[in-house]
């Protein structure tokens, strides 16, 4: 069955089978790896990526589900050699260890400082709560986020 | 002498050049979710491995049935014991000089056994076939009880073994002195007993285990990309197990999504992917999933214990343990050869004792193998639980505060080195210092105050305290080894003639940070910046030989591996500046990067300067060879002793027994902190693991063997709800015989906070409601049952 | 990693299609909404479809308003919907309550209140808050629609009133005036199903409860209507002991049993305890004296 699917703006189309789940769809057809899967049960969170803006677990979705959808992966936020301060806040705040869970925790908090730009540390934990990290213990993830938030927000007053 | 003066060490500034806060070098592809882990690699004409499991936890194998799924189009083969027998693989050695099946042929021994393995063109097909095998069971009697593996009358699980007559895997161990002990306890005025369970938890990394196994039939070369703890030591097992030269053999480790000690054993699933590949002649992927990870490669602790403590005049004086170590179906736990229950015997902890007695017996059940250190150095977790939880009760029996009788007992600065009853040499501390910090970041006192004022209103709060010392740094040849291999790790530092550099170790991270930290250790011996000095490892045909990353033992072993290394280019590179200088050897000082005429600071060589000069045309000095490069493997001398002071802050919801740990204070001395960052994000990781643990993390089984934790909705980690903002601390005892001072400290967090989290649930619960012991995991329904008065242990 | 068996997909484009497609695929055929109860029974190959027919694009089915004396949700309204909703939180604020503490907020994202109801999973929190505030389920099938209480929408563990052959349209609440409502939930860890959960709606007049809707979570085979309890709070002032009394039903009239959450006693305990503690504040909002 062929299957389409904006993935980071751009079109990406190929016959796979119905049953393929999106994170292996991501994964296969662009080649884009930084989308990773942790379990098996859609508790962990390392496949988040963006439909239409929203954070969703893509483990839990057939890639034939996303036709249609505005899908964004991690390899999306930088643009032009410009890191989102996402990613800048997870290097500048050791939020990250060995990476894996890094790509679904940081489209999460994209996607909460899209809504929220100015959250607090509870409302950064709850968004971040669908995920596993087993490496950081997330206090440096929150402070990843609030510095994302921050750093955002001055840039905003500049401009 | 600006030049000299910007190369100084600052581990203030953002950007130092040695020792500091330095930001992460592998951060940069991490973040752009460019990092290659097992499953992003795809090698052309590659296939897909998949296992069939045991839904059984004990039965004979009657029949294995594959035709219908050979007959599958996108099924290349399927192998069975049958098959691997004729290769020799069926059976493969553990870590423990024990044998476990690679495939089942006989009989399946734990529920999630490797039955049968599926080489498919694609995973989704790889699964499909799966259902397509038949297999014929005859369920034999079941054993999961520890206790009751001992019975005459239970099933023998190792029928295998010749000479295999009960369900003992090992004889019985012992460390410390049983006659001094009871000398101890007939004098105490205070005796306390318990029955402490340290239940079977797992690493559970992010990252599932795999391996791609590439065997090239022309050459003989086999290539495997596997995310392992340990390449160098595996290849060396490959060579055993498969017969397979050993330097025909490449393992490469790229990127890996978190161990915790899960991916330092080799597992059937390995030996079947590079059974499939020498089969098949393609490149084999094997995954595992969730389920397969948890239901059956390495768990961790699973300890039944059995403990008196004693005091006398206000001191803790013995200790007297007895264990039976439950290793599941085969004897794979992670020790040291000579350790059969790894450094358990550090259970005398940082206290003064006059004697102590530890007891260890394995045995065999029908669980899945492993015994693996989930972010610990070889028991020492199990230890520091057992200690800090009968130093507790020991202070509630006693009727003074935890905190006291602890400072009461602990071994005073000046008695380092000290060596304990149960033979180890503690190398430095000052444990009251680190105490009193942690009191004093904790606001013990007005905590205790709060505490009496809640209880006031009926509200529940408790306040835990874990004081822990740690043994990492595996460890000295003399003393240690794991199946016959020194526990050293060996340093190639290569210095370009640019004076860029690149240094190969050993250690293998997964998510540690080496790539930073080690560029660090160079940068602080030879002055050449973080940025230009690469750290190479993972790759068996790039590095040295050396054990690998566990056990807390990258920089105790690798890390002083590496500034050896590096001074020994140094101590090369004066040799060459004295000949650039005219001068002699003797007569140049070192700082930061450069040798200088002592008397004549001006005249000097930088090290990239000298660098250059090695591999000119230039002269160098006489006898020597061009060149700036060295190589070490580092023997460490002793192990080396981190150690902390935890408090933990609880609120139970008097209701519905909910715990809820408020605040985490954590106060770590590891020695010199050569990244702080990296040391504090450390610790931050393994508090987070220590609350799953002690709050939610469990791997049991009902009477028939099932595994009822076998996916992430029921194996619980914390999310970011569950964890504090933690609080900590530091003191720095440098380690006196570490070149650099510093101590392990991956594991500390891991070891010291699930008493600190069990102690508060008790503190919290003992006066109101009497409860005086509850094992982990601390769920509401087991903290409520306690509540009750009938806390059951778990299964 | 887990994968799904194979099966054929169509992308439905309209209510009477899915009914139609239903039809024509018979017991083999199953309808997607969020996928997250589907798609991992399928992965773990617990669930085997052979014919997949997603909703998704039903937007028609995506809603949350005021029509006349009710409320109307489309059966495809995500979880994250219903949490924001303040026409919700208005009325029937335990929604709120219970969809802060369902799944995480990634799988709100996606699950939807069709999926939750005819999930029919015993520890589900949305069928008790629907149970509680006596919602009315729609369905459509072959033969047209109907609409059933939640009682007879409950048939047993998985069962439904909506059968093979039907789809869930919307679930309707009923607006009445001193109205008060709560979900209360102890989990074992944030994001995961309850241990046992209790969802209570007071309806107050003149200082009494005129009528009150209680319904638990994961203490049973099925979402269990506390219509015992409902008897004995109609009509009377609401007192702390009446609450006390009202638990106590709930722990004898739940039928729980011992899993990796708990024991029996444990769950009857909490049933209890959280049937006290969510009429509680049920009547302190309708009585707007919340605190
Ligand atoms: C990690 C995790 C944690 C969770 N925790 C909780 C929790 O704490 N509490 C809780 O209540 N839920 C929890 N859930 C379940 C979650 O709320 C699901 O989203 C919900 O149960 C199902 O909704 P869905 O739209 O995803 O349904 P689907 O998975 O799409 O469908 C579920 C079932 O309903 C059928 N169906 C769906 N829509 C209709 C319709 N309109 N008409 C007829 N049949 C239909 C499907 O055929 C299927 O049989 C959790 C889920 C996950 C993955």
């Amino acid at each position: 069955m062929k299957v389409s699917i904006s993935i980071n703006g751009e079109n990406v189309s190929r016959d796979v089978e119905p049953r393929q789940l999106l994170v292996h769809y991501i994964r296969e057809t662009p080649g884009l790896t930084g989308t990773h899967w942790g379990c098996d049960t859609s508790n962990c969170g390392a496949c988040v990526v963006l439909m239409d803006g929203k954070p969703v677990k893509s483990c839990t979705i057939l890639a034939v589900m996303s036709e249609g959808h505005e899908i964004a992966t991690v390899e999306s936020l930088e643009v032009d050699g410009e890191l989102d301060p996402i990613q800048a806040g997870f290097h500048e705040q050791h939020a990250l260890h060995c990476g894996f869970c890094t790509p679904g925790m940081m489209m999460t908090a994209r996607a909460l400082l899209d809504e929220n730009p100015d959250p607090t540390d509870h409302e950064i934990r709850t968004a971040i709560s669908g995920g596993i990290c087993r490496c950081t213990g997330y206090k440096n993830i929150v402070a990843a986020v609030r510095w994302a938030a921050d750093h955002q927000a001055a840039a905003k007053q500049e401009a | 002498m600006a030049v000299v003066e910007q190369n100084l060490p600052s581990p203030e500034t953002e950007r130092p050049i040695g020792f500091g806060r330095l930001k992460r070098k592998e951060d940069a592809r991490f973040i752009r979710g460019q990092g290659t882990y097992l499953d992003d690699i795809r090698l052309p004409g590659m296939v897909y491995g998949a296992i069939l499991r045991s839904p059984y936890a004990h039965a004979r194998i009657v029949s294995i049935d594959t035709s219908k799924a050979l007959a599958h189009p996108k099924v290349a083969a399927v192998v069975t014991a049958k098959d691997l027998e004729t290769l020799g693989l069926a059976w493969m050695p553990t870590i423990s000089y024990d044998t476990q099946a690679v495939l089942a042929g006989d009989k399946v021994r734990f529920q999630g056994q490797e039955v049968a393995f599926v080489i498919a063109t694609d995973e989704y097909s790889a699964n499909d076939a799966l259902e397509l095998i038949d297999v014929e069971y005859e369920p034999l009697p079941v054993v999961v009880n520890a206790r009751k593996a001992l019975d005459p009358d239970a099933p023998l699980i190792r029928d295998d073994k010749i000479g295999q007559r009960d369900n003992l895997a090992s004889p019985t161990w012992e460390a410390g002195d049983e006659a001094s002990t009871d000398a101890a306890f007939a004098e105490a005025d205070t005796v306390v007993v318990r029955d402490i369970i340290y239940p079977r938890c797992h690493p559970a990394p992010l990252e599932t285990c795999g391996m791609i196994a590439d065997f090239n039939p022309q050459t003989g070369q086999l290539d495997i990309y596997n995310g392992n703890q340990a390449p160098h030591a595996h290849r060396t097992v490959y060579a055993h197990v498969a017969g397979l030269a050993e330097h025909m053999i490449r393992i490469m480790c790229n990127d890996i999504g978190g161990g915790f000690g899960n991916k330092v054993p080799v597992y059937p699933g390995y030996v079947c992917a590079i059974a499939g590949s020498i089969v098949a002649g393609v490149p084999v992927k094997w995954v595992e999933n969730r389920t397969e990870n948890l239901t059956s490669t390495g768990f961790a602790r699973d300890y039944i214990m059995h403990s008196e403590i004693c005091a006398k005049d206000g001191r803790i004086t013995g200790l007297r343990v007895d264990v039976i170590a439950d290793h599941g179906a085969f004897d794979s736990t992670a020790q040291p050869t000579k350790f059969p229950a790894g450094f358990f015997h550090i259970v005398c902890g940082s206290y003064d004792l006059k004697a102590s007695h530890v007891k260890v017996k394995a045995v065999y059940t029908n669980k899945a193998p492993g015994g693996v250190a989930y972010r610990c150095s070889f028991r020492i977790t199990e230890a520091v639980y057992l200690v800090e939880r009968m130093v507790e009760a020991l202070a509630v029996e006693m009727g003074v505060d935890p905190i006291d009788l602890r400072m009461n007992s602990f071994i005073a600065p000046e008695q380092f080195p000290y060596e304990t009853t149960t033979g180890w040499t503690y190398d430095s501390g000052n444990y009251a210092k680190t105490m009193r910090v942690a009191m004093d970041i904790a606001g013990y006192e007005d905590l205790r105050r709060e505490q009496l004022e809640k209880r006031k209103k009926g509200e529940l709060m408790g306040i835990g305290i874990s004081f822990f010392t740690e043994g990492v740094g595996a460890g000295p040849r003399k003393h240690m080894d794991i199946l016959g291999l020194a526990m050293n790790d060996g340093a190639d530092l290569r210095v370009h003639p640019s004076g860029k550099a690149v240094v190969s170790i050993s250690a293998q991270t997964q998510g540690q940070g080496h790539e930073t930290t080690f560029a660090q250790i160079v940068a602080e011996e030879l002055g050449i910046p973080p940025e230009d000095i690469e750290v190479r490892y993972g790759d068996t045909d790039r590095s040295p030989y050396g054990l690998g990353t566990y056990g807390s033992r990258s920089t105790p072993v690798s890390g002083a591996a590496v500034a050896v290394v590096s001074r020994k280019v140094r101590d090369k590179a004066r040799l060459i500046a004295a000949t650039m200088l005219e001068t002699r050897p003797e007569d140049l000082a070192w700082e930061k990067g450069r040798w200088y005429v002592k008397g004549d600071p001006e005249k000097g060589a930088m090290i990239e300067e000298i660098a250059s000069r090695a591999y000119s045309g230039e002269p160098m000095p006489a006898d020597m060879e061009g060149g700036l490069d060295a190589q070490v493997i580092y023997d460490p001398p002793n192990l080396t002793y981190p150690y902390g002071a935890y408090i933990a802050v609880v609120d139970i919801d008097p209701d519905t027994a909910q715990v809820t740990v408020r605040r985490f204070i954590a106060v770590d001395d590891c020695g010199v902190r050569i990244n702080p960052m990296v040391v504090e994000g450390q610790i931050h990781g393994g508090l987070a693991e220590g609350i799953g643990i002690a709050l939610m993390e469990l791997i049991s089984f009902d009477e028939e063997g099932n595994c009822l934790n076998s996916s992430f909705m029921d194996y619980l980690i914390p999310t970011a709800l569950e964890c504090p903002d933690f609080e900590l601390g530091e003191t720095v005892t440098p380690c006196p015989h570490h070149p650099l001072g510093a101590k392990g400290v991956g594991e500390s967090p891991n070891v010291g906070s699930p008493p600190a989290i069990v102690n508060a649930v008790i503190d919290a619960l003992h006066e109101t409601h009497g409860v005086d012991h509850v094992d982990m995991p601390c769920t509401p329904a087991r903290v409520w049952a306690a509540m009750q008065g009938h806390a059951e242990p778990p299964q | 990693m887990q994968t799904p068996a194979s099966f054929e997909y169509e992308r439905a484009t309209s209510v009477d299609g899915v009914i139609a497609a239903l039809k024509k695929r018979g017991s083999g055929a199953r309808v997607i909404a969020g996928g997250h109860s589907l798609m991992p029974m399928m992965k773990l190959r617990l669930a085997k479809p052979e014919y997949l027919i997603d909703i998704n694009d039903l937007t028609e089915l995506s809603y949350i308003r005021e029509e006349g004396e009710e409320i109307a949700i489309g059966a495809l309204t995500r979880h994250v919907e219903l949490l924001n909703s303040e026409l919700l939180a208005e009325h029937f604020p335990l929604f709120r309550d219970a969809e802060q503490v369902i799944a995480d907020p990634v799988v709100r994202n996606r699950g939807t209140i069709g999926g939750s109801l005819c999930q029919a999973d015993a520890a589900e929190d949305l069928s008790a808050v629907c149970s509680a505030v006596k919602a009315k389920a729609v369905i459509r099938g072959a033969d047209g629609e109907r609409t059933v209480s939640m009682e007879e929408f409950h048939v047993g563990p998985y069962t439904t009133a909506v059968g093979a052959g039907d789809l869930l349209i919307e679930v309707r609440l009923p607006l009445r005036a001193g109205a008060g409502s709560a979900h209360e939930k102890v989990e074992r860890r944030a994001g995961d199903w309850a241990i046992a959960a209790a969802s209570a709606a007071v309806w107050m007049d003149g200082g009494k409860i005129a009528e009150a809707g209680i319904a638990l979570s994961a203490v049973g085979l099925t979402t269990i209507h506390l219509s015992r309890a409902e008897q004995l709070l109609k009509g009377k002032a609401p007192t702390d002991e009446l609450f006390v009394e009202a638990g106590e039903i709930a722990s004898t009239d739940c039928s729980p049993s011992a899993d990796g959450r708990g024991p029996v006693d444990y769950k009857r305990h909490l049933a209890g305890v959280l049937t006290g503690r969510a009429l509680r504040r049920a009547v302190s909002r309708a009585l707007h004296q919340e605190a």
